[in-house]
C-alpha cells in the first residue's frame, strides 16, 4: 500500500475549509460527496470485490439515520452514544436480510435487494414512530463539549475523518487473509471452498460490512441535515449509490470516493444548468444520468479510477515476503495408517446418466496413482466426489480413516487433501502470490477485525512466506508479482499446484496438470511430483498424456463410462486388453 | 371477499403479462428488464394522449432512437457496407418510425376509433422497445448479468425522465376498450376486466405456441440456452434479442392500455407495476412461464387483500412477499458453479 498519496490527500482535504474565500456551497458539496463515498465504499467491497450486487444500500443508510433520529429526539440520548446503536441496527438488519439473500445465486441477489429496498422504504414512510412521510426533524447536531457542529464547514471534518478511516480499514481488510477470501468470491465458490474458505460466511461478512458503512453514512447524514425523512433512503437512492460505485470503478476503494465526487458534482451541474438549456421541464437530469450510465458501461465498464491510475506514473512497489518465516507443518499421520484415501462403491448419477458407477480404489501413503480413461469416463466427477464438490448418490469415501457419505469441501481441505482444477480457477486480477496464499487460508488465524486494524501482520507474513516458498518450489519465482490472468494457461496450472501445496497436503489431487505444458516443463513437473512423493506426500492425478503417466505413476486406475475396468502397474495396464479396447475400440 | 379476489385476479393478470415478458427477455438476453415499467407507462399514456386528441411525444422519441440505432448499425457494419444491408437498416430504423410519426400526427386530433389508437400506441412502443435493445444492450450483450442489469437501470432512469417530459406530472386515464358488463351471481364483471382476462390468456397461449412451434421461437430458446452455440448454428443472436425486446415492449404496452381505463397512471407508475411483475417472475424463478402466471395471480390477490385490510402497509406487504420466496429458493439452491466474468 502506498502511504504517501493517502497522507497528501488527507492533508489537502483538511486544508480545504481554511482556504480563504472558499464558497460555503462547495463545502456542502464536499460533505455530500463524503456521505455518498462511504456508502459507495461499502458497495465496492460488496459488488466490485465480492461480486454481490445490492440496490438496497440506501435502506441501510435509513436504518442508521432513523436509529439516531429516534434515540436523540424521543429519548434525548447524546449523538455520540447513538453512533454504536446506529451501526449495530444497520448491522443486525444486514444479518437478517443477508441470511436470506447472500446465498442466492447471481441475479436473484440484486432483484431481492430491489424488493426489500422498496419494502423498507415504504415501511419507513408508514411507521408512526418514524414520523411517516414527514420523517423526524430537530435532530441535535454533533457536539464536542459546548462546540456544536452545526454548519457544513464543521461537520465536514467528522464526515471526511469517517471517509478516510473507512478507506484505510477497508484497504487493510482487502490486503489480508480474509480479504483474499472475499476477493475470491466473485470467481465462484468452488475454488475458494476447496481451500477451506467458508464462502457463505465471507459473503455475509461483506454484506454486513457494507451495511455498517451505509449506516455510518446515514448517522452522519441525520446529524448533518438535522432531519430524516424516507426520500433519501428509497430505491432511487439505492440505484444511485450503485451508479456511484460503478462510475468510480467498482473494484477500487478510492473508486468509490472518486465516483461520489463525479456523480455529486455532475448532478449539481445538471440540476442547475439543464433547465437553462432545455427550458424548465423538471427531472431532465435523470434522463442525462440514465444515458450517461448506459454510455459509461459501453465505453468504460471498469470505471474511471482504473482508467486514471493507468495514466498516472504511480508504481506499486510490492514487498517481497520474508521466506525465513515458517508455518507449523501438519502433523503427519502415524506410520500405521497406510491408506490415505479409500473409495468404496462410489456412485454418481445425474438424472439417468451414471457418471461414476460403483467405483472402488484406494491411494496409499507415498504413492502416485493415476486415474486415466477416455473423455467422459468420469474422472473429474470422481475428483469432485472425493473433494466434496458433488454429493455421491451412493457409496462412501474415507479420508485417513474418516468415513464420509458427503464431506464438505472445507472438511476435506482440513484433513489435508488439496486439489487443482481441470478448468483453471484462479482469480485473474490477483497476483500469483495472493492466489497461492489462498491455499494457506486454513493455516492462518487472523479474522476480519484484526486485519482491519493491522493486528494480523505476523500471521499474514507467515502465510505469504509459505506462499512464496511454494511458488519458488514450482519454479515460478519470476512471476510472483504478475497478475494470475496474465500468465499462460500452462503456467496457471502450475500456480494452481503451488496453491494446492500451500495446504501442506497429505494427498494432492491434480486434474490434468500437464495439459498445456511444453516437454521440458512436463519433465520438471514429473520430477517435482516424484520429489513430493519421496517427501511423504501422495498424489492422485488425472492425465491424458500417456507418456507422462506411464513414466510417473506407481499405480494406474482405468475408468471407462464411469466403471473401473482395470487397475495395476503401468506395465500391466499397457498390455491389458480391456484398456486397449476402451482406448482404441474393439477392432484393435 | 369475493370482490377482493376478483380485483386481485384482474391486477394479477396484468402482473402475469409483465412477468411473462420479463421471463422472456431474461431467458433470451439475460437482461433483467427494469424499463418494463416504462413500456407500460408509455403504452398507457400514449394511448390516453391519442384518445384525448393529443400528439404523444413517444412517437418523436421513436424517431430519435431510430436515428441513433441507424448510426450504430452503420458503425457496426462499417467494414462491409452493402447496399442491401444499409437499405434494410434504413427501412427498419428510419422509415418505420418516420411513417409511424407521420401517421400519428395525421391521426392525432381526428379522433380515430379506439382500435386505431391502440394499434398506433402499440406500434410506437414496439419501435421504442426494438431500438432500446439495439442502442443500449446489443453492444454489451456479451457482458455479465450485472453489467446488463445496471444498464437496464440506466435505461429505466432515462425513459422515466422522458416520460415526465412527454406526459407531464399529471396522471391520465384512457377510455375503456369495452363498455359491456356481465353479472354472474354477486359478481359484476366489467367489459374491461373481461378484456384483461381474455388478452392475458390469449398471450400465454400465443407465447406457448410461438416458442413451441415456430422457427423463431425455437431460435429464441436456443439463444437462451447457449449464445455461442446458437451463433454457430446460424442464429443471429442480436435478432433474437430484438425480437425478445419487441415482444416485451408490446406486452408492456398492452398491459398499460388495459389498466389505464381502470386506474390513473402517472409517468412513474409503471416502475411499481413492473416491479410487481418482477416479484411474480422471481417466484417463477425467471424461467417458468406457468409458475410466473400463477405467482402473478397470487401477488395481485395479496395486494388486493392487503390494500383492503392494511392499506398503509400494502406496498410493504407486497414487496416483502418476496423474502419467503427467496428463503425457499436459497434453501433449494443447487450447488452448481456459475462461471462469471
Amino acid at each position: 500500500m502506498q502511504r504517501l498519496p493517502i497522507i497528501v490527500f488527507a492533508l489537502v482535504m483538511a486544508a480545504i475549509p481554511f482556504i480563504p474565500g472558499m464558497p460555503p456551497f462547495w463545502i456542502v458539496l464536499l460533505d455530500n460527496i463524503g456521505l455518498s463515498a462511504l456508502v459507495a465504499m461499502g458497495l465496492v467491497l460488496l459488488t466490485g470485490v465480492g461480486g454481490l450486487t445490492s440496490f438496497g444500500q440506501a435502506a441501510f443508510c435509513g436504518f442508521g439515520a432513523y436509529t439516531t433520529a429516534v434515540l436523540t429526539t424521543a429519548y434525548g440520548l447524546s449523538p455520540w452514544l447513538t453512533l454504536p446503536a446506529s451501526l449495530l441496527v444497520s448491522g443486525v438488519a444486514a444479518v437478517l436480510l443477508g441470511l436470506v439473500t447472500v446465498r442466492l445465486s447471481g441475479h436473484y441477489l440484486p432483484l431481492g435487494t430491489i424488493a426489500w429496498g422498496l419494502g423498507l422504504f415504504y415501511l419507513f414512510s408508514k411507521l408512526e414512530f418514524l414520523g411517516r412521510n414527514d420523517g423526524i426533524s430537530a435532530i441535535p447536531p454533533l457536539s464536542i463539549g459546548s462546540f456544536k457542529m452545526i454548519d457544513p464547514g464543521t461537520i465536514y471534518f467528522a464526515i471526511w475523518i469517517a471517509v478516510l478511516l473507512s478507506a484505510l480499514l477497508t484497504m487493510n481488510l482487502l490486503d489480508s487473509r480474509t480479504g483474499r477470501a472475499i476477493r475470491a468470491l466473485r470467481r465462484g465458490h468452488i475454488a475458494a471452498e476447496a481451500f477451506g474458505v467458508q464462502t457463505p460466511r465471507a459473503k455475509l461478512l461483506v454484506f454486513i460490512y457494507a451495511a455498517v458503512l451505509a449506516g455510518l453514512s446515514g448517522w452522519l447524514y441525520a446529524h448533518f441535515q438535522r432531519a430524516a425523512n424516507p426520500t433519501p433512503f428509497g430505491a432511487q437512492a439505492g440505484i444511485e449509490y450503485l451508479f456511484v460505485a460503478v462510475v468510480g470503478g467498482a473494484g477500487y476503494v478510492w473508486g468509490g470516493v472518486l465516483g461520489a465526487a463525479i456523480v455529486v458534482i455532475l448532478k449539481e451541474i445538471l440540476q442547475s444548468y439543464l433547465p437553462y438549456v432545455f427550458g424548465g421541464q423538471g427531472q431532465l437530469e435523470t434522463i442525462v444520468f440514465g444515458i450517461l450510465l448506459v454510455l459509461l458501461l459501453q465505453l468504460a465498464p471498469t470505471g474511471v479510477w482504473p482508467w486514471l491510475m493507468a495514466r498516472l506514473p504511480l508504481k506499486l512497489n510490492r514487498k517481497r515476503p520474508d521466506t525465513s518465516l515458517v508455518l507449523p507443518a501438519r502433523p503427519k499421520p502415524p506410520t500405521s495408517v497406510n491408506v490415505l484415501l479409500q473409495i468404496d462403491n462410489a456412485r454418481k448419477q445425474f438424472g439417468g446418466v451414471v457418471a461414476v458407477n460403483d467405483v472402488s480404489f484406494d491411494v496409499q501413503a507415498r504413492e502416485i496413482v493415476a486415474l486415466i480413461g477416455p473423455n467422459g469416463a468420469g474422472k473429474s466427477t470422481t475428483f469432485n466426489l472425493i473433494t466434496g464438490v458433488l454429493r455421491p448418490t451412493g457409496g462412501s469415501i474415507s479420508i485417513l480413516g474418516n468415513k464420509f457419505n458427503h464431506a464438505r469441501p472445507q472438511q476435506v481441505a482440513k484433513l489435508g487433501v488439496s486439489r487443482t482444477f481441470q478448468h483453471v480457477k484462479l482469480v485473474p486480477d490477483m497476483t500469483v502470490l495472493e492466489n497461492v496464499a489462498i491455499g494457506a487460508h486454513l493455516r492462518g488465524r487472523a479474522g476480519a477485525l484484526s486485519s482491519m486494524f493491522r493486528l494480523d501482520r505476523a500471521d499474514e507474513a507467515r502465510l505469504l512466506a509459505e506462499a512464496a516458498r511454494q511458488i519458488e518450489r514450482v519454479g515460478l519465482a519470476d512471476q510472483i508479482d504478475a497478475l494470475a490472468g496474465s500468465l499462460s494457461l500452462g503456467q496457471q496450472r502450475i500456480v494452481e499446484i503451488a496453491r494446492a501445496l500451500c495446504v501442506d497436503p497429505m494427498l494432492l489431487l491434480l486434474d490434468e496438470p500437464a495439459a498445456g505444458l511444453r516437454h521440458m516443463e512436463k519433465q520438471q513437473l514429473a520430477s517435482l511430483l516424484r520429489q513430493l512423493r519421496d517427501g511423504g506426500m501422495s498424489v492422485l492425478l488425472v492425465e491424458h498424456d500417456m507418456g507422462f503417466v506411464m513414466d510417473l505413476a506407481d499405480r494406474i486406475v482405468v475408468l471407462d463410462f464411469g466403471t473401473k475396468i482395470a487397475e495395476g502397474t503401468p506395465e500391466a495396464i499397457k498390455t491389458n486388453p480391456e484398456v486397449i479396447k476402451a482406448y482404441l475400440g474393439a477392432a484393435a | 371477499m369475493l370482490f377482493l379476489l376478483q380485483d386481485g385476479i384482474t391486477n394479477g393478470a396484468i402482473y402475469a403479462l409483465l412477468g411473462l415478458a420479463l421471463v422472456l427477455v431474461f431467458a433470451v438476453t439475460r437482461v433483467i428488464l427494469i424499463p418494463q415499467g416504462e413500456f407500460v407507462t408509455y403504452g398507457a399514456l400514449t394511448y390516453a394522449s391519442l384518445s384525448a386528441g393529443q400528439m404523444p411525444g413517444t412517437a418523436r422519441l421513436a424517431v430519435a432512437m431510430g436515428i441513433v440505432a441507424f448510426c450504430l448499425d452503420l458503425f457496426a457494419g462499417r467494414r462491409s457496407l452493402h447496399l442491401a444491408r444499409v437499405g434494410r437498416a434504413f427501412a427498419v430504423n428510419i422509415i418505420l418510425p418516420v411513417v409511424i410519426l407521420a401517421l400519428t400526427s395525421w391521426l392525432a386530433g381526428r379522433h380515430p376509433p379506439v382500435a386505431v389508437n391502440i394499434a398506433l400506441s402499440l406500434l410506437i412502443v414496439a419501435a421504442i422497445g426494438l431500438f432500446l435493445y439495439r442502442i443500449a444492450f446489443q453492444p454489451i450483450a456479451h457482458t455479465s448479468v450485472l453489467v446488463l442489469l445496471i444498464a437496464s437501470v440506466g435505461c429505466h432512469l432515462a425513459m422515466q425522465g422522458f416520460g415526465l417530459v412527454f406526459f407531464g406530472a399529471e396522471g391520465q386515464r384512457g377510455p375503456t376498450i369495452a363498455d359491456a358488463a356481465l353479472t354472474v351471481g354477486p359478481l359484476r364483471f366489467t367489459g374491461q376486466s373481461l378484456a384483461v382476462y381474455a388478452i392475458t390468456i390469449a398471450f400465454i397461449i400465443a407465447l406457448w405456441l410461438f416458442f413451441g412451434l415456430t422457427m423463431y421461437g425455437k431460435a429464441l430458446r436456443a439463444t437462451a440456452v447457449n449464445r455461442l452455440g446458437a451463433r454457430l448454428v446460424g442464429i443471429r443472436t442480436s435478432l433474437s434479442g430484438q425480437i425478445a425486446f419487441l415482444l416485451a415492449s408490446v406486452i408492456g404496452a398492452i398491459s398499460g392500455i388495459l389498466i389505464v381505463p381502470i386506474t390513473t397512471l402517472y409517468y412513474d407508475t409503471g416502475f411499481l407495476i413492473g416491479l410487481k411483475g418482477f416479484i411474480a417472475a422471481i417466484i417463477g424463478g425467471l424461467v417458468s412461464y406457468p409458475l410466473t402466471a400463477v405467482a402473478a395471480l397470487l401477488v395481485g390477490s395479496v395486494e388486493a387483500f392487503s390494500s383492503f385490510y392494511a392499506s398503509n402497509f400494502k406496498e410493504v406487504i407486497v414487496f416483502t412477499l418476496i423474502l419467503p420466496v427467496l428463503v425457499l429458493r436459497s434453501l433449494a439452491a443447487p450447488a452448481v458453479e456459475e462461471e462469471k466474468d
